[in-house]
C-alpha cells in the first residue's frame, strides 16, 4: 500500500511541474504580457519597468530558472493590483471557497446517486425518463445562466433568499445549489448506467438466490460495486467544482478563489493569475492523490496490485 | 432512444440559419446604440413593442440582432476549436496509437495529465497574455478538447492496428506515416464525427463560460456569454437581457447533447463510456 | 433412498415476451425429485434447462419473462403460488443453487467471509463469532485448506476451483431440502472438475438432499446421476434411471446425445454429431420438436406432438415409435 501511495505522490508531482512549465510557457508566448497590462499612454521606461517587475527580463530560460527557484521558496509572485504576495492572497480566500465546495459535492452526492438508483430500478418507464430529462438540462444549462436565474427567481421575484456575498446559512443556498447542479446530474448518469451494469450481475443474482431481501440486494451489494465508477472519477469532479467556483463566486459576489481568479482576468493581473494556476494545481493533486487512495481502500481488487 | 429527435434537429438548423443569414435577417445592427431606446422589454410584456421583438438592453441594441449575431460567433468558435483541438487530437490519437512504444506512453502521459488538471484556467491566461480575441479563443477552447480526442482515437487505433489490411499493407512495403494516412485514418473518421457532435456541446458552454468571464471575443461584438453578463447588473428591472441569451445557449446545448447520444448510439455503441 | 417427491413439477411453462416475438423457452416440463437422490436435466444449451431451474427458484427477469402455466410443487405445496416475501424465506433455505461461472458469481468486493455471513444470518441469528466460526466449519467441509485464512480473503485472491467450493459452501449453509446445480463444472478447469463433482456427491450423501444437476455433458450424467431427463427445445423428451438410459437410450435425441459423447459411444471410436439446428423457440413446429432432424420421423411425428410412451421400469420417452411396445 505504501508502494501504491509513493507512485501516486511521485506522478503528481511530475503533473505539477508539467503543469509549472505550461503556465510558464503560456505566459510568454506572444511577446511580452507586459504589453498588454500598460495603459495606453505609457512611457518606454514605464514599460521596463513593469517588466522588471514582472521578471520578464533575461532570456527565457534564465526567466524559468528564476521562477522555479522562487517557486520552491514559496515565492509565487505578487500581485499587481493588491500589491502582496500571491500566495497570502490566495490563502486568505481559499477558505471561502471550501466553505461551499464540499456543500455542493454533499449535494450532488444525496440527490444524484439515489436518483441514479431509481432511474436503473425503473428503467425505461416514468420515473427514469423523468430523471433522464432532468439530468440531460442539468449538463446543458450553463451554470452562470444558472446561477442568475435563480437570483432572479428566489431574490428578486420572490425576495426569499439574498443575492449574493457571504454571510448566514441562506447566503449558501443559491450558490451551492448553482454549483452542484452540473456534477449532479453527472453523478446521476454515472450511477444509472453502472447500476445498469451491475443488476445484471451473476452475484447480483446470487444474492437473490441466498434469500436475501430486494433492498439489501439493491443497496449493498449492487450499489458498492456501482458506485466504484464514481470514486474513480471523484477527482475529476472536485477539480471540476474547483474551476466552476470560478463562474458561481462571480455570480453571486462570494468572496473565495474563484472570484479571485476572475478579478485576476479582468484586471490583467499576470502574476497572480499565474499563482493561482499553480496553487489550484497543487489543490486538485492533492485531492486527487487522497481520493486514490480511499478508491484502493473500497476496491480490494487494486490493493493487491 | 430508438426515435429520431426531431425537435432537437430542428432547434439545430434553426439556429444554424440564423447564424448564417444573420445579416439578412435582422432589422438592426447589433452594435448601433440608440440609447434613447434602452432596456425595452419584449415584445408580449407591458411597454414592448413590435419594434424590438425581445427588446433592448442598456445601450439600446436590439436583443434579437444581437442573438443573430451572437449565434454566428458560437458557430464559428465552435467549427474553428473543434477542427483545431479534435484535430490535433486526432493525430496525436493515431501516432501514439499506431507507433506504440516510447512514443505512445509519452504521448498519454501527457493526455493524462491534461485529464487531471482544468483546461479553464489555461484558456483564462491565455486572454490575459495573449489578449482576448477569436484567436486566443479557439486555441483556449482548443486546449479542453484534444485530451479527450486524443484517448478515444488511440484506442480505435490499437484495436485496427491488428487487421488485416494493415499487415497487408506493411508486407506491400508502405511506410509507416503512409499507412497512418492512407490507411487508419478513414477507419478512425466515422468515431471522430461522432466525438465532434458530443463536444460541440461542450465548446458552446466552454465559449460562453469564457466570453461571460471577459475572456472572450471582446465588445461590442454579441457573444451569448457576454450579453448575460451585460444584462447581470438590470436582472432587477430588465430580466430579458440577460435570461433570453442563456436560453438560447441551454437550448442550443441540449438540443446538440440529445442529438449527439442518439447519434452516438445508433453509430457506435461502444463509445457509450464517454 | 425413499421415494417420497421432494420437488414436483407438473406442466411449467415459461416464455419471454419479447418486442420481436414470444420465446417459449420451457413448454409443458414435468419432473419429480427424489428425496436423496441426484436427477440430471441434460439437453443442449438453449433448450431450456437454466430457465426451467430460474423458474423454480422465481428468479426470471421480471420484465420479460413470466410462468405462464403449471406448478412447483416442494414438499407438496406450489410455490409457484406464494409471494416474493415467502419466496425469499424459502430461497437459500430450502432451494439454493450453485451457478455457472465461479468468476462472477461472487461479489468482487466482499470477503468470503462476508459473503458467508449473510447467508448463515439468515437463518440463525447468532452473534458474529459463532457465525465465523459455522463459517470456517462449512469452508472445510467443501474441502478449502487453510480456512481460517481464506475467511478474510477476497474473491480475486481464489482460484476458479476455489471460488466454487466457497459457493457450494453458501448454497449448503442453509441446509436445502433441493439444491440446483446449473452446469457447476462447466467453466472450471478439467482436472478441477471431477474433485468437484466428487465433493458434490460426498455432501449430497451427507445431508440426504436432492439435487438437481443441469449439464450439457452426458459423460457427467454417467457419472453423477441417478435418474436423468433430457430436455430438447423446451420439453423433457425422456426420463428414467441412468444405467437404464445408457444401455437402452428410447429416444432418438437421447441416442444421439450418447453417441456423440467419447467416452459412452460405441467401441468403433465412431463420434456421430447431429446434423441440423435446434428449432427457433418463437417459432416451434407443430409435432415432435426433434422431427426435422429425426431419422426416423413419419408424417405423423411432424404433425402431432408424441404422447409419453412407457419405455421401461420408471422410464418414459415422448415418441411415437414407442407406441404399442
Amino acid at each position: 500500500m505504501s508502494g501504491f501511495i509513493a507512485r501516486r505522490l511521485l506522478q503528481g508531482l511530475v503533473v505539477l511541474v508539467l503543469v509549472a512549465t505550461v503556465v510558464f510557457f503560456l505566459g510568454r508566448l506572444t511577446g511580452n504580457p507586459a504589453d498588454l497590462m500598460l495603459p495606453e499612454d505609457a512611457t518606454a521606461e514605464d514599460r521596463q519597468r513593469l517588466i522588471e517587475a514582472l521578471g520578464l527580463d533575461g532570456s527565457l530560460f534564465k526567466q524559468f530558472v528564476a521562477f522555479i527557484s522562487s517557486a520552491l521558496k514559496g515565492d509565487l509572485g505578487t500581485s499587481l493590483r493588491m500589491r502582496q504576495p500571491a500566495i497570502d492572497v490566495f490563502l486568505s480566500r481559499l477558505p471561502n471557497t471550501l466553505a461551499i465546495i464540499p456543500w455542493a459535492l454533499l449535494l450532488a452526492m444525496v440527490v444524484g446517486i439515489p436518483l441514479g438508483v431509481v432511474a436503473a430500478l425503473h428503467r425505461g418507464r416514468l420515473l427514469d425518463r423523468a430523471a433522464g430529462t432532468i439530468a440531460v438540462l442539468g449538463i446543458a444549462t450553463p451554470s452562470f445562466w444558472l446561477g442568475i436565474v435563480l437570483i432572479f427567481l428566489f431574490s428578486v421575484e420572490l425576495g426569499w433568499l439574498p443575492s449574493g456575498r457571504m454571510g448566514g446559512p441562506e447566503h449558501y443556498v443559491l450558490p451551492v445549489i448553482t454549483l452542484g447542479a452540473f456534477l449532479t446530474a453527472g453523478f446521476m448518469r454515472l450511477t444509472r448506467s453502472s447500476m445498469l451494469e451491475v443488476l445484471e450481475s451473476e452475484y447480483v443474482k446470487l444474492a437473490r438466490i441466498k434469500g436475501l431481501s430486494e433492498s439489501v440486494v439493491i443497496w449493498k451489494h449492487c450499489l458498492r460495486n456501482a458506485l466504484i465508477p464514481v470514486l474513480t472519477l471523484w477527482g475529476v469532479f472536485v477539480g471540476n467544482l474547483i474551476t466552476g467556483a470560478i463562474v458561481t463566486e462571480t455570480v453571486f459576489a462570494w468572496p473565495g478563489v474563484g472570484r479571485l481568479t476572475y478579478e485576476a482576468v479582468i484586471y490583467r493581473d499576470f502574476p497572480l493569475l499565474q499563482a493561482i494556476i499553480i496553487l489550484k494545481a497543487i489543490l486538485i493533486l492533492t485531492i486527487n492523490l487522497v481520493v486514490d487512495i480511499l478508491y484502493a481502500y473500497v476496491d480490494p481488487r487494486i490493493r493487491v496490485n | 432512444m430508438r426515435s429520431t429527435p426531431w425537435i432537437c434537429i430542428l432547434v439545430i438548423v434553426t439556429m444554424v440559419f440564423m447564424a448564417v443569414f444573420a445579416p439578412l435577417l435582422t432589422p438592426y445592427s447589433p452594435i448601433d446604440q440608440t440609447l434613447r431606446d434602452k432596456l425595452l422589454p419584449p415584445f408580449w410584456l407591458e411597454g414592448g413593442s413590435m419594434k424590438y421583438l425581445l427588446g433592448t438592453d442598456a445601450f439600446g441594441r436590439d436583443i434579437l440582432s444581437r442573438l443573430l449575431y451572437g449565434a454566428r460567433v458560437s458557430l464559428i468558435v465552435a467549427t474553428l476549436a473543434l477542427t483545431a483541438g479534435g484535430g490535433v487530437g486526432l493525430v496525436i490519437g493515431i501516432v501514439a496509437g499506431y507507433l506504440g512504444g516510447t512514443v505512445e506512453s509519452i504521448l498519454m502521459r501527457l493526455v493524462d495529465a491534461a485529464f487531471t488538471f482544468p483546461a479553464i484556467l489555461f484558456a483564462l491566461l491565455l486572454a490575459v497574455t495573449m489578449g482576448q480575441g477569436l484567436g486566443t479563443l479557439v486555441i483556449a477552447i482548443s486546449l479542453l478538447l484534444w485530451a479527450s480526442f486524443a484517448r478515444v482515437i488511440r484506442g480505435e487505433v490499437l484495436a485496427l492496428k491488428q487487421r488485416d489490411f494493415v499487415a497487408l499493407a506493411k508486407v506491400r512495403g508502405c511506410s509507416e506515416p503512409r499507412i497512418m494516412l492512407t490507411h487508419i485514418l478513414p477507419n478512425v473518421l466515422s468515431t471522430f464525427m461522432v466525438l465532434v457532435t458530443l463536444n460541440i456541446g461542450v465548446v458552446v458552454i466552454a465559449e460562453a463560460s469564457l466570453s461571460f468571464l471577459g475572456a472572450g471575443i471582446p465588445p461590442p461584438t454579441p457573444s451569448w456569454g457576454l450579453m448575460v453578463s451585460e444584462g447581470r447588473g438590470r436582472i432587477a428591472d430588465a430580466w430579458w437581457v440577460s435570461l433570453i441569451p442563456g436560453l438560447a445557449i441551454t437550448a442550443l446545448v441540449l438540443s446538440v447533447n440529445v442529438f449527439g447520444d442518439w447519434l452516438r448510439d445508433r453509430l457506435d455503441p461502444r463509445l457509450r463510456q464517454l | 433412498m425413499s421415494s417420497e417427491n421432494v420437488l414436483e413439477i407438473r406442466d411449467l411453462a415459461t416464455y419471454f415476451f419479447l418486442r420481436r416475438g414470444v420465446v417459449k423457452a420451457v413448454d409443458g416440463v414435468s419432473l419429480s425429485l427424489r428425496r436423496g437422490e441426484i436427477l440430471g436435466l441434460v439437453g443442449e444449451s438453449g433448450c431450456g434447462k437454466s430457465v426451467t431451474a430460474l423458474s423454480i427458484m422465481r428468479l426470471l427477469p421480471r420484465s420479460t419473462a413470466r410462468t405462464v402455466r403449471g406448478e412447483v410443487c416442494l414438499g407438496g405445496e406450489n410455490i409457484l403460488a406464494r409471494s416474493q416475501r415467502e419466496m425469499r424465506e424459502i430461497r437459500g433455505r430450502r432451494i439454493s443453487m450453485i451457478l455457472q461461472d465461479p468468476q462472477t458469481s461472487l461479489n468482487p468486493v466482499f470477503s468470503v467471509g462476508e459473503q458467508l455471513r449473510e447467508a448463515i444470518f439468515k437463518r440463525t441469528r447468532q452473534r458474529k463469532a459463532e457465525i465465523m466460526k459455522e463459517a470456517v466449519g462449512l469452508l472445510r467441509r467443501v474441502e478449502i485448506a487453510a480456512p481460517d485464512q481464506r475467511i478474510g480473503q477476497f474473491p480475486h485472491q481464489l482460484s476458479g476451483g476455489m471460488k466454487q467450493r466457497v459457493v457450494g459452501a453458501i448454497s449448503i449453509s442453509g441446509q436445502p431440502e433441493v439444491l440446483i446445480a446449473d452446469e457447476p463444472t462447466t467453466a472450471l478447469d478439467a482436472t478441477i472438475q471431477l474433485q468437484y463433482l466428487k465433493l458434490l456427491k460426498r455432501l449430497q450423501s451427507e445431508t440426504d438432499m436432492a439435487i438437481l444437476f443441469i449439464t450439457h455433458d452426458f459423460g457427467v450424467v454417467a457419472r453423477m446421476c441417478n435418474r436423468v431427463a433430457v430436455m430438447y427445445a423446451g420439453r423433457i423428451v425422456e426420463c428414467g434411471p441412468v444405467a437404464q438410459i445408457l444401455e437402452r437410450p428410447s429416444h432418438p435425441y437421447t441416442q444421439a446425445l450418447i453417441a456423440s459423447v467419447p467416452k459412452l459411444a460405441d467401441a468403433t471410436g465412431k463420434l456421430t454429431t447431429i446434423d441440423g439446428q435446434p428449432p427457433s423457440l418463437m417459432n416451434l413446429p407443430p409435432g415432435c420438436r426433434f422431427a426435422p432432424r429425426c431419422a426416423h420421423a413419419d408424417p405423423r411425428c411432424r404433425s402431432i406432438y408424441p404422447s409419453t410412451f412407457t419405455a421401461g421400469v420408471d422410464h418414459t420417452a415422448d415418441c411415437w415409435r414407442l407406441e404399442g411396445q
